[in-house]
């Protein structure tokens, strides 16, 4: 099993968000070309868990935005491994989660 | 035996109580419930206030600049310090200080320059790698991970897993097989620093918990120094006994704080909860519950204080270690299970803290050896050492 999220981005669209429950996961955001400019989680405190944070997500980004999801009751220490995984594979953290994440990442060499 | 706090005990753990209602508890109601990290400019201005009281790096010996405060007491404060969400893996977030790794406190004075006291002063992390995919529970005879000498160094290979933090870590101790003894008696202790070439982190392992995963490392062609011996060839097991036994003593004492923070959120709500016309706290079967939970408690923090007591005395105190360890993560998950049962749905919900202990509690019995190797331990003692 591949420890990066590696489904198909779909279209940040209200079609493609609402078969999305309300459960506890993570999820990545890509501009047009596929390239991830934000990792986010729903978490205990998230209303509506990923539908709603993904809801929230569409209102605020612009047109051509896709994403996908990882329903994960791990939530935190899975977002925590994405952040690794991105860092391992671009070298820096996207500028957002740069903003909103104070802590120490740690360095994950996973290989190929 | 009598408990009777003194004076100064009694002042401590109102103070740390008071810290953790005022200063911890609030700061939770804005994270995630299942968050392992306060904000870093909080922690800042947290640590300073424990230093202000007095009590940063609990658990660093006197001579090593920790505040000299007895084991007894120590276990009073961290029944406090673990009564909040996070507190049963990360109490009080840490801002009263960590001690490292024992195992350093028997290290040369240049490992102690290089490694420990950069831990004591928060500018490194470390990590303590032991545990194999061939096994934890017996791991003197489980290593695999193998160290060949090569003039003045020593090449390792193998992997390590379930090890916790060393993501993070700037160094980590490090135990490989060096002899053809496949006891225990053939394994040596390496500190080994996370940038040198043939470490890795290659994932992270989810487990029940979410925060403070643990990770699964792979060692490869690592050269590492003979000055990096920790303890003597082929004798890594034979440091520190003595501390790691005592270190069973405060993970005992977090389980029943937790356990303890559990009760009084029962007590409090059987008195306001109303079920076919009468409160909870009518019910004979609820009634049991509690008292079952406190049964559960005070036994548990008996022992666990009996440890903490001859530990201070000088006494021989593996047996009950061994016994708070075992009774109290054991004792700490029936109590927890039996409020949720009590708070029924909003139990099971991240609105409070049960769910979250719940499963952080299961592993308790698990890591620093499970309640079967405990007994292994207890066994040894009682009836000797050649018996198993």
């Amino acid at each position: 099993m591949s420890i990066r999220l590696e489904k198909p981005f779909q279209a940040l669209t209200p079609e493609n968000i609402e078969p999305i429950q309300g459960q506890l996961g993570v999820y990545q955001l890509a501009d047009a070309k596929g390239e991830v400019f934000y990792i986010g989680y729903a978490g205990g405190r998230s209303l509506f868990g990923l539908n709603g944070e993904l809801k929230r997500e569409m209102e605020e980004q612009g047109d051509g935005t896709q994403f996908r999801c990882e329903v994960n009751m791990q939530y935190i220490s899975r977002y925590e491994e994405l952040l690794m995984l991105h860092k391992f594979d671009f070298g820096e953290l996207p500028e957002r989660v740069l903003s909103e994440y104070p802590y120490k990442i740690g360095v994950l060499s996973p290989g190929n | 035996m009598d408990y009777q706090l003194t004076e100064e005990q009694q002042m401590l753990v109102d103070m740390v109580r008071r810290f953790v209602r005022t200063e911890i508890c609030p700061l939770e109601d804005n994270l995630d419930p299942d968050a392992g990290e306060i904000d870093p400019e909080d922690s800042e201005r947290l640590k300073e206030m424990t230093k202000k009281m007095g009590l940063y790096g609990l658990g660093i010996p006197p001579e090593f600049g920790g505040p000299d405060v007895d084991v007894t007491t120590q276990t009073l404060l961290s029944f406090e310090m673990a009564q909040h969400r996070a507190g049963l893996y990360n109490p009080c977030y840490n801002v009263f200080g960590g001690a490292g790794l024992a195992q350093l406190y028997e290290a040369t004075d240049m490992q102690k320059e290089k490694y420990l006291y950069p831990v004591l002063r928060g500018e490194k992390t470390s990590f303590f790698g032991l545990t194999e995919p061939s096994g934890g529970s017996d791991p003197g005879r489980a290593i695999q991970t193998r160290g060949v000498q090569d003039g003045d160094d020593w090449i390792l290979n193998g992997a390590k897993i379930f090890i916790s933090g060393a993501d993070h870590a700037d160094f980590g101790i490090l135990f490989a097989r060096t002899s053809e003894d496949k006891t225990r008696n053939g394994v040596t202790c390496f500190l080994v620093d996370t940038d040198m070439p043939g470490f890795h982190v290659r994932r992270v392992v989810h487990t029940l918990r979410s925060t403070k995963y643990a990770t699964e490392i792979q060692i490869e062609n690592l050269r590492v120094p003979k000055e990096n011996i920790l303890g003597e060839l082929n004798k890594g097991f034979a440091i520190a006994n003595d501390r790691l036994s005592r270190y069973r003593i405060p993970y005992a004492a977090g389980c029943i704080g937790v356990a303890m923070k559990a009760q009084e959120m029962a007590i409090d709500y059987v008195k306001i909860r109303e079920t076919f016309g009468g409160l909870l706290a009518s019910r004979q079967a609820i009634q049991w519950m509690i008292v079952d939970n406190e049964i559960d408690i005070r036994t548990s923090r008996h022992v666990c204080l009996e440890a903490a007591g001859r530990a201070d005395r000088g006494d021989d105190f593996r047996t009950e270690a061994a016994m708070a360890k075992l009774l109290g993560s054991e004792a700490g998950g029936r109590v927890v299970d039996r409020v949720m049962q009590i708070h029924g749905g909003y139990g099971m919900t991240k609105d409070l803290p049960l769910e979250r202990w719940y499963r952080e509690m299961r592993i308790r019995r698990i890591g620093e050896g499970p309640s079967e190797v405990q007994r292994l331990v207890m066994a040894r003692n009682l009836i000797g050492g050649s018996f198993h």
